[in-house]
Order: C-alpha cells, then sequence, then structure tokens
C-alpha cells in the first residue's frame, strides 16, 4: 500500500490512470450497448467502397464503363446491387475470359472473398439494387423439399432440365446445370436474372419459397442412385446411346462367342 | 378301329410273326413321353421338330436377342401388373421417397413410385422391363439389317418379311404406350405431344384427339385406355404375329451363307435337338443375365427425379425413349413454314408430316421393298442362300443410305443435348441437319456403293492372283517378284459363287408395231431400275479366266474383262 501511495506522483500514474479509466468505460459500453443488427456487421466502410472502386477501376472499367454506366462491350451496372456482382464473380463469370454469346461459369475464381465484397459494395453504392441473400434463405434450411420441388418444376426446369442437368437456349446460349451450384449463388441467380435468365424476385417466389427450391436441390443431390448410374440424368438420349452402344455390343459379342463353341 | 385291327391280324399268314412290340418305355422321360404320344400323338411333329437343322452364325442370333427380350418384357411385365395401378384418380403421396412427399399426383405415378421405392425387387424388375424394351427394338432393328443386306427377304421369304415389319411398327406403338404408364412429368409431356400430333391431321384431328382422351386433355381416360393397350391388345398381336414369324422361319427353312457344299437346295448346320436347344436354352440365359446386369448398374427413366406429371411445367431435355427419336426428330426438322391457313382452316403440316405420316410411310416402303426389287430384277426363282453385301451393291447401298437418313431425324431429336453437351448452336445444328437430311443418304449411297464394288473388285483380284504372301523371291537374273499364295478351294467358292446381273437392256417405250404403249412404257421403266441396279457390276471370276491367270503367271496383272459371257449366270429377263 504504501509503496503504491508513494509513487502516486509517479508522471506516468497520469496516462495508466487514463488507460485504464477508458478500458473501464469501454468494457462497460460493449456490455451494455445495443447489440449491433447483421446488417451493421456486414455494413461497409468507406474504405471497403473505396478499395471496390479501386478493383473496379482496373479490372471492370473497361467493358462497364469508367462510372460503371456500362459501355458497347458490356451492360451499366448502376442498379445491379451486390447480389449481381458476388454471383458473377463469385462463380468465375466474370470477369470474361473470352467474349461469347453467353459468360460460362469460370473454373477459376479470380478474386478473394473480401474483394469480392469490396467490389460488391462499390457497385451497391451507386445504386440500390438486391443485397446478396440472407444465409437463412441461401442454405434452405427450413425449406420444404417437396414445396421445392414443384416449384423448381413450374418455374426452372423447363430451361434447366427437371434434375438441374442444364438444357439449350436459342443460338448456343444455354441454361447451366444446377446440380452442385452453392445456394446463395442460386438465390441469387433468382434474384437478379443473370443473362438470359428472368428475374424471380420475392414478390414471384417469396424467400420460403426460394428457401425450399435450395433445399429440394440439395434433397435431391443427397439422394443416392437407387437405380445404379445415372447416365448423366440427360433422359431417353443418353439411355438410348448406351443400349446401342454397350447393350448391343454386349449380346452381339455373346453371339459370336457362343457361335464359336463347339456344337 | 376294331375293323382296322382285324383285318391286320387277318393278314398274318400262318407261321408269320408279329413284329415285337417295342418295349415299354424304361427311363421315367421316356415313360412321359410315350404317355404323351399316346394322347396327343405328339411324336410325329416334334421329331420332325428337333430334327429341323440349323445353320451357325453369329448374325443369326440377332433375332434370337429380340425374342428373348420380348419374353423377358413379358415375364417382368407380369410382375409389374401386380402392383401397378392404371388410374389418373388423384392421391397425396406418402411412400418412403422424401422429395415427393405429400404431393398430389395420380394412382398410376404413385404406384410406380411404390414400385420403384417399396416394393421389394420392383425397382430391378421395373428396370430390367425398360432395358428390355429397348433391347428388344434394338435386336430386332439390327436382325431387320441383317435380313436386308444378305438379301434373306426375297423369294420365298416376302410375306416373313412383311411380318416383321409390322411387327417392328407394333414395338414401337407398344413402347410408347408402356413408358407413358407412369405419367411422370416426362411422359406426360410425351402423351401431350402425341394429342397434339393427332390434332394436327387435317379435318379429323380435333375428333380423333377427343375420342382418344375421352374429351379434353388429360382427362382421365388416357392411361387407363394406354394400359389396355400395352398389357393386352398389343402384346397379344405381337405374339401372334411372332408366331406365325416363327412358324415360316421353320416352313421355308433358315437361310445360310454360301459356302462349300452349301446349295439352294440343302441348309448345312446342326439340328435343333440336342446343339440349338442348348446353345439357344444357354443363349436365352445369357442375354436375361446380361440385361439383369445392365439394369442392376445402370438407371433407365428415374422416374422420381421427374416428378408427377402436371400440364404447366414442361422440362427442358424432353425426348422419346430412343425408338420414337426418329419421328421427333423429323418435327424438330421440319420447317414452321409448313403451317399455313386454307379456307379459314389452320393445316399444320410442319407436325403432320414428321409425327403422322412419316411412321406408316416409312414402314409401307420398308415392307414393299422386296416386291420392288423383285420387280425390278424379274428374278422368280426360290433364294436360301445369302448375299454377302458387296455382291449386291446397290441394295446395300440403298440399305446405307435409308439407315442414314433415319440417323440423321435420330440426331435431330438430340439437338438440344447436342448443343450443351458440344457447346454449340441449336440453331446452326438444326439447319446443318434439315441439309443432311438431303445430302447425307446420297453421299452414303454413292460412297457405300464404291466400297462394295472396290471389295468386289479386290476378291476378284484375290481370286485371280492368290494373296499376297509379303515373301520376295529375287530370280537367279536378279529379277523380283512377290510371291502370291494361291487361294485353297474352299475360300474360292466363297469368293466366285455369287450372281451378277446384268441390267436389262432399255426399250423404246413403243410396242413391235411402233406403236407407245402402257405395257412397253411400264417395261422401259423397269428397264431404267434395273439399269440403276445393275448398270456398275463386277462379274465373278469364271474356271476360264482362272486357268487363264494360272497360266500367265502369278504376278502378271490381267485386267478384269467383261467377256466370257456365258459364264455370267443372269437373273431371269423376262
Amino acid at each position: 500500500m504504501n509503496a503504491l501511495a508513494a509513487r502516486r506522483r509517479h508522471p506516468a500514474a497520469i496516462a495508466l490512470l487514463l488507460v485504464l479509466g477508458l478500458a473501464l468505460v469501454g468494457a462497460a459500453y460493449s456490455l451494455f450497448a445495443p447489440k449491433p443488427a447483421q446488417a451493421a456487421a456486414t455494413a461497409v466502410s468507406a474504405d471497403a467502397i473505396n478499395e471496390g472502386r479501386q478493383l473496379f477501376l482496373s479490372n471492370c472499367a473497361s467493358c462497364h464503363g469508367l462510372s460503371a454506366e456500362g459501355t458497347k462491350s458490356g451492360p451499366t451496372l448502376i442498379g445491379v446491387g451486390a447480389a449481381s456482382v458476388d454471383f458473377q464473380v463469385g462463380t468465375g463469370r466474370m470477369p470474361l475470359s473470352a467474349p461469347n454469346v453467353q459468360a460460362p461459369r469460370g473454373e477459376r475464381v479470380m478474386y478473394d472473398e473480401k474483394q469480392i465484397a469490396a467490389m460488391a459494395a462499390y457497385v451497391a453504392s451507386l445504386a440500390p439494387g438486391p443485397a446478396i441473400p440472407d444465409e437463412k434463405v441461401s442454405s434452405g434450411e427450413g425449406g420444404d423439399a417437396a414445396l421445392g420441388g414443384e416449384l423448381f418444376r413450374v418455374n426452372c426446369a423447363m430451361c434447366h432440365n427437371v434434375s438441374g442437368a442444364g438444357g439449350a437456349l436459342t443460338r448456343g446460349k444455354y441454361a447451366p446445370p444446377v446440380q452442385g451450384v452453392e445456394g446463395k449463388y442460386i438465390v441469387e441467380a433468382m434474384l437478379t436474372g443473370p443473362q438470359s435468365m428472368p428475374v424471380f424476385d420475392d414478390k414471384n417466389i417469396n424467400e420460403e419459397g426460394k428457401a425450399s427450391i435450395v433445399n429440394y436441390l440439395k434433397t435431391f443431390e443427397s439422394q443416392p442412385n437407387v437405380g445404379g448410374m445415372n447416365l448423366g440424368n440427360l433422359g431417353p438420349v443418353s439411355e438410348g446411346l448406351f443400349i446401342w452402344i454397350f447393350g448391343l455390343a454386349l449380346m452381339i459379342g455373346t453371339a459370336f462367342w457362343l457361335g464359336q463353341k463347339a456344337a | 378301329m376294331s375293323t382296322a385291327a382285324s383285318a391286320r391280324a387277318a393278314d398274318l399268314r400262318a407261321g408269320d410273326a408279329k413284329a415285337a412290340p417295342l418295349g415299354a418305355p424304361k427311363t421315367a422321360a421316356g415313360k412321359v413321353a410315350v404317355w404323351a404320344d399316346e394322347r396327343t400323338g405328339i411324336a410325329k411333329g416334334a421329331s420332325v421338330m428337333l430334327k429341323k437343322v440349323f445353320p451357325d452364325h453369329w448374325s443369326f442370333m440377332l433375332g434370337e436377342v429380340a425374342m428373348y427380350s420380348m419374353i423377358i418384357c413379358l415375364l417382368t411385365g407380369v410382375f409389374l401388373t401386380f402392383w401397378f395401378v392404371p388410374s389418373m384418380g388423384e392421391v397425396a403421396y406418402q411412400g418412403s421417397y422424401l422429395p415427393l412427399k405429400g404431393i398430389t399426383m395420380s394412382e398410376a405415378y404413385s404406384s410406380t413410385l411404390a414400385i420403384s421405392f417399396d416394393v421389394r425387387g420392383g425397382l430391378l424388375i421395373r428396370q430390367i422391363h425398360h432395358w428390355a424394351a429397348l433391347m428388344f427394338v434394338v435386336s430386332l432393328s439390327v436382325h431387320m439389317f441383317r435380313v436386308f443386306f444378305t438379301g434373306a427377304f426375297r423369294k420365298p421369304r416376302e410375306i416373313n418379311w412383311v411380318i416383321g415389319t409390322i411387327l417392328s411398327m407394333l414395338a414401337l406403338i407398344e413402347g410408347f404406350a408402356g413408358y407413358s404408364l407412369p405419367d411422370d412429368l416426362l411422359s406426360g409431356t410425351g402423351i401431350r405431344a402425341a394429342e397434339g400430333f393427332m390434332r394436327s391431321i387435317p379435318i379429323v384431328g380435333s375428333w380423333v384427339s377427343y375420342i382418344v382422351f375421352g374429351g379434353a386433355f388429360p382427362g382421365e381416360a388416357i392411361i387407363p385406355r394406354l394400359y389396355s393397350v400395352h398389357i393386352l391388345l398389343l402384346p397379344a398381336i405381337l405374339v401372334g404375329l411372332f408366331a406365325a414369324h416363327l412358324i415360316l422361319v421353320m416352313v421355308h427353312k433358315h437361310t445360310q451363307y454360301p459356302g462349300p457344299g452349301r446349295t439352294e437346295n440343302n441348309v448345312v448346320g446342326f439340328p435343333l435337338m440336342p446343339v440349338y436347344t442348348a446353345k439357344a436354352g444357354g443363349f436365352f440365359f445369357l442375354v436375361f443375365g446380361l440385361l439383369t446386369l445392365i439394369s442392376a448398374l445402370v438407371t433407365i427413366n428415374p422416374i422420381w427425379a421427374y416428378g408427377p406429371y402436371d400440364p404447366s411445367p414442361v422440362t427442358a431435355g424432353s425426348q422419346p425413349d430412343w425408338y420414337m427419336g426418329f419421328a421427333d426428330g423429323a418435327l424438330r426438322l421440319l420447317p414452321g413454314a409448313l403451317e399455313f391457313e386454307i379456307f379459314g382452316f389452320t393445316l399444320s403440316l410442319n407436325v403432320f408430316l414428321g409425327a403422322i405420316l412419316l411412321i406408316p410411310v416409312m414402314y409401307t416402303i420398308t415392307g414393299a421393298y422386296p416386291f420392288i426389287e423383285r420387280w425390278v430384277t424379274g428374278d422368280n426363282r426360290e433364294h436360301h442362300l445369302l448375299d454377302r453385301p458387296r455382291n449386291a451393291p446397290t441394295r446395300t447401298a440403298l440399305g446405307v443410305a435409308a439407315i442414314t437418313a433415319y440417323i440423321i431425324l435420330f440426331l435431330a431429336a438430340g439437338n438440344d443435348i447436342m448443343a450443351i453437351r458440344l457447346q454449340m448452336s441449336i440453331n446452326d445444328i438444326t439447319e446443318a441437319l434439315r441439309v443432311l437430311f438431303f445430302v447425307a443418304p446420297v453421299l452414303a449411297f454413292w460412297v457405300t456403293k464404291r466400297i462394295c464394288l472396290s471389295l468386289q473388285r479386290h476378291d476378284r483380284d484375290t481370286v485371280l492372283h492368290g494373296r499376297e504372301s509379303g515373301t520376295l523371291v529375287r530370280t537367279a537374273e536378279g529379277k523380283y517378284y512377290e510371291v502370291h499364295e494361291d487361294l485353297d478351294p474352299y475360300t474360292r467358292w466363297k469368293l466366285v459363287s455369287f450372281e451378277s446381273p446384268a441390267p436389262i437392256a432399255i426399250g423404246s417405250g413403243k410396242d413391235a408395231n411402233g406403236v407407245s404403249s402402257k405395257a412397253a412404257k411400264k417395261e422401259r421403266r423397269r428397264a431404267k431400275l434395273s439399269r440403276f441396279y445393275f448398270k456398275d457390276r463386277v462379274e465373278p471370276v469364271t474356271p476360264a479366266e482362272l486357268a487363264a491367270a494360272h497360266h500367265h503367271g502369278e504376278h502378271e496383272a490381267i485386267e478384269a474383262p467383261s467377256a466370257a459371257p456365258q459364264a455370267v449366270k443372269r437373273a431371269k429377263q423376262d
């Protein structure tokens, strides 16, 4: 006690007291302050927007224009929202590897999550647009697989195939396979309508419906192939090829073998 | 009976001994046979049947594969009828496939799901039934190719060819009726398409559709009706025609490939008992085993993935089973411009030509072919020896051209699958196939005919000069030549024992008095066709030519002379 009292006029005492006080106040504030909303946690700083802008200028602006206003080679990104950026860049569709009728899903994603988030933040800052969907929807948890299946057959199967194997559109365009695609990207595609796809906003298919579709696709993927090899889920075309190539070869091979047997 | 017996007894003179009666059968099988013969007189017929001789060749077993596949379909089909409910009544699914739990569907679909997931062994049997059906149509098609390319349809087998053609067409309809029964989204789309086809029939289209569906599409009648057709009507006709097909094979005796000792008047081979009963019986189990293996390893028609039928959704990649593919392909290739209005009525030729008219037209041409060829060749003899395809170049080329056209239509049915798998534009694929449908068969005809003629020339060469042995010999003077080995007479016979009919001379279309008559014009047309068939031909080597070739030494080229007309066996021309 004496030792402490003897040093109370020490020049460092004030600084130490200040640090202690600040720490206490800070700790108390963190205890009693209202919990920040989820959105606030992902709310982006001006720094992120700035970083996103830099990335945009050096990687995207040549096609989408210096202020994302669009050029002959690329559409405007004003108002497409964060979901669009997250979908296009997160699946490797952007940056476009080569001009074509449609951006194919990339084999490699060019940016890390932080960079994608920064670009998404920048694009979202230009004008309001669909935000990156909630984990609740994109995980498909709580969705109803049977309802999702029905919604999928009515809304999605005509292009993406009933088992999600994908399908052809006109002039080389296509609906890509949705098997094995992350729930987040499926919901983002519905929200933003990339390429030839129509938009399915929450008025067409509400959040519960979207979660159900994701849930259905995940359930469908996790089903064991009860019938054996699925031949790419392409339907009767691959079945016909199989029976002509393998079935017929087996039968002729057997007939030939039996013909060689001495009578 | 008693009078006959007493008459026979009276024939016996004193001292004559009656023939010792055959001893009573000793084995169990013998006892059964005698018992059956005494009551049915079966021994006589069975003896003829069991001694029937069949030639041995793997290509003769293709028809057997078709027969066995059909039997397997019948057996597994009976199993499926125990659980399948042919009704369009609505139920909420409560079975064990979770992604469909609680969904409203027809009883047909629900019971097919039950067969797939809740009936022990049900899925395997369903898959065997479906794979065997595909195999049935595949093997009967290939069997048909064999019969066509070897000329086995010629007299006296024209009727059997026609029966086979009808069987083949009925198999398509039977298949369509079968895969439509589960009432899943894919097959329902097929029925919807079929309904559209019916409506495209000029004038009566909508009535036909109303009659078939018992009202507006989809109604509640179509599944039960297709069920009757699939399990009762068509199988009965198929089995009946198939029995006739087999009986005619017995009556005509089997054809055989040319070879030493084989003539138009004999069959070289083995008797049904014991050789073919063992071989064919074993083959049945092999076919059944292989189809079961395929069915256990590879999914076919995963109806649970398609969901129940509902007229609003259609899935990408909707295709019929392969054997209906050519008609679907024709539909996809026909340009929309063929639909037009006439007197206020819409005429959908873009649908009608491909979906309704194509199948009967195709099968009529197929069935008529033997008669057309007979008319052109004027050949009225019986043929039990088969042609090697190369020795009938025009027929072979016609067959390949027809198959090419069929394949183009078949590919067109998968234009969307090709577009995504090969990353091409579906429009370009369709345009290309439209052109190919007309160009490819002509090309195929020409290429095939040239290949056949070249093979024939090569045969000729081999007969005249022997086989190149690869042994080079230097003579004492320093001359080099390659030793050509003579063919053995058995191999040679195969290469020289064919006919190469000459075309008929084209007349003027006028009769003896210089007056143009219908009959003379018809004869002129026939002669023109005969020229088309037989203008390009390679004649078999004659004994004289062979002797000359041997006389000249083994390596001197001998021009194939078109002389020696006395050796050319001609088809009867008048």
